[in-house]
């Protein structure tokens, strides 16, 4: 009848413990000067969940449902996206100083046109 | 066939999703690749977004007269959500960005109770294990949703004061129990004993019990500990997405979650050891509960110097290590300092940045505002890394921070911030601070440093303050030639 996976609890229960640890063994290596990026990242990470939001929307049979369902999708939607975004445009400002070339570049050009304006 | 190859595509794409998004974060582990690991991790989730509209070939037979209209609002909702989200996160200012993360975990907590709203009111859960692990879901995603909101509110100035009262503590521990109660209800009504209230009314209930308990919960907490309570709210709702993913028969959500959930509670961990705080203290104690008593007798005044006699002396020093605080992200000074940094690099100045874990508002945040201002992060050191070489430093020059430089957290057993790991600026031979005025830090504790004999003030607003900086060593320049 599932067009799923079934998962039974003992298996349930493994898939959870080994996630955990993973989870706490990759976050332990990430140093502190990213800890801001990873906590948007690992927020939008659980930006997963907008996948189960489409799957009772589209399994909805009631208005009630519907409706629900509806804000399920839409929280989710805004959780990954919005995860997404902030997490990128903060991971993409860390630059090296043997490799600032293309950053420099850009900064001055900004520069320059602010004077002229 | 179709009904199978779409099963198939979604089995795939889930999984991909999972190993993509744990090889993601691991990619985090360094600055260098943390960007590269982010998009990698995005592939995997867009992938995954994309097949789940295959559901669409394997509904519920009930579902199907309903299939277009479903269709429609899926894509209805994840226009509306998905763009509004992104355009705020692009546009965002980074001073911001804790109460962003706030709203966006809300918002992924709020999705999963939705979930569970669905799978509880439509009967759609299979025995008591999955109604159990439904509700709990529901709860926990609830509280983060409502708690997150207020977190933000807090951290955007909404709400301006921690709002506390007489029996405080009793009053959210009776709306624990009353959730857990009606939850436990709805589980014997479930099952066919008696029901106290008709169904959907119990379900109600524990909704707005567990919205109500995350507001009360996050109300007393005050503005400074707002992080560590964000990071909680992020924990839990990994766990609740998590536990959804379990009675969705999902096992990407369930990995994804768990991960974030135990991630979560590690960097709350973290997070609270550096602001020398326990999460029991964080979430039911006020920080400076002890205010007003007895500082230690510090001997001594703050002696105030111009902006321009300390930036020439730093620009004929060997090694100057600077030390953000939030002051500095507050005046919008981070561009001004680099600019005065490469300055004194040019004149073959050894510039390091020292940064505590909580400079700023959110662990890692002054990181950030550096790095948006162009500083390379190979000039950022970390607290651990950097802490010995302060006494062999000609100049510590203190931005917009206080407490985190307060020698009182070594050595004064009474202070309210013993114990706190600080930045041992007091070590170095000279010290420069620039601060607003003679205040106190963020947790009303005097500073024993602003008095030693070779710590100097410079008063001022950061931003003017290193204008006047950049000026003096610019003037040299030019009399010189």
């Amino acid at each position: 009848m599932d067009s799923q996976m079934t998962i039974n609890v003992y298996a349930g229960a493994y898939i959870f413990m080994l996630a955990a640890f993973a989870g706490w063994v990759i976050i332990g290596n990430v140093p502190a000067i990213l800890h801001t990026p990873l906590m948007s990242g690992s927020n939008f990470v659980h930006g997963i969940v907008v996948v189960g939001g489409l799957y009772v929307l589209l399994n909805a049979t009631t208005m009630l449902e519907q409706a629900i369902g509806f804000v399920a999708v839409l929280l989710g939607a805004g959780n990954v996206a919005g995860g997404y975004a902030v997490t990128v445009r903060m991971l993409e400002m860390f630059k090296s100083s043997d490799a600032p070339k293309t950053h420099h570049a850009k900064r001055r050009h900004v520069t320059h046109h602010a004077k002229k304006a | 066939m179709l009904t199978l190859i779409s099963q198939l595509i979604i089995a795939v794409t889930g999984f991909l999703a999972a190993l993509l998004l744990m090889y993601g974060l691991k990619r985090m582990s360094s600055p260098a690749t943390a960007a590269s690991g982010i998009r990698v991790a995005g592939v995997g989730m867009l992938a995954a977004v994309i097949a789940a509209f295959l559901y669409c070939f394997n509904l519920d037979p009930a579902a199907q007269p309903h299939i277009w209209v479903n269709l429609g609002l899926a894509i209805l909702a994840m226009a509306i959500g998905g763009s509004i989200a992104w355009w705020s996160g692009k546009t965002v200012k980074m001073t911001a960005m804790p109460q962003m993360v706030a709203i966006y975990n809300g918002m992924g907590g709020g999705a999963a109770a939705a979930i569970a709203a669905v799978e509880l009111f439509g009967g759609r859960t299979n025995g008591t294990t999955e109604l159990i692990v439904t509700l709990f879901g529901a709860m926990i995603g609830s509280l983060s949703l409502s708690g997150s909101i207020i977190a933000w509110a807090k951290l955007d100035g909404v709400l301006k004061a921690p709002l506390q009262f007489g029996g405080q503590q009793m009053l959210n521990l009776v709306v624990a129990a009353v959730t857990l109660v009606v939850g436990a209800a709805i589980v014997v009504a479930v099952a066919g004993g008696p029901a106290l209230l008709p169904l959907p009314g119990l379900i109600a209930l524990f909704f707005g019990c567990a919205l109500v308990f995350g507001i009360l919960m996050t109300l007393p907490i005050g503005g400074a500990d707002m992080p560590v309570v964000i990071s909680i709210y992020n924990a839990a709702t990994g766990l609740a997405v998590g536990l959804e993913g379990y009675v969705l028969h999902n096992p990407a959500l369930m990995i994804a979650g768990m991960v974030v959930g135990a991630a979560g509670t590690l960097l709350t961990v973290l997070m609270a050891q550096a602001m020398n705080r326990t999460i029991f203290n964080v979430l039911f104690k006020r920080f400076g509960a002890t205010k007003g008593q007895k500082h230690s007798a510090i001997a001594g005044e703050e002696k105030p110097v111009e902006a321009g006699d300390a930036a020439i002396f730093m620009r004929y020093a060997k090694s100057v290590i600077i030390v953000p605080g939030y002051g500095l992200a507050v005046s919008q000074g981070q561009q001004k300092l680099y600019d005065f940094v490469k300055l004194l690099v040019a004149a073959k100045v050894s510039v390091k940045f020292a940064i505590h874990p909580v400079a700023g508002r959110m662990p890692g945040q002054m990181d950030v505002l550096l790095a948006e201002a162009g500083v390379p992060y190979d000039m950022i050191f970390q607290l651990a890394d950097i802490n010995d070489q302060f006494a062999t430093t000609d100049v510590a020059l203190i931005i917009g921070a206080n407490d985190v430089v307060n020698p009182a957290a070594r050595t004064d057993k009474s202070s309210p911030i013993f114990g706190m790991p600080i930045l041992n600026a007091d070590k170095a031979k000279k010290v420069y601070v620039v601060k607003r005025g003679q205040g106190k830090g963020y947790s009303g504790v005097v500073n024993g440093l602003f008095y030693e004999p070779e710590a100097f003030m410079v008063y001022g607003d950061a931003s003017a303050v290193l204008g006047k900086m950049i000026e003096a060593v610019k003037g040299l320049g030019k009399a010189a030639a």
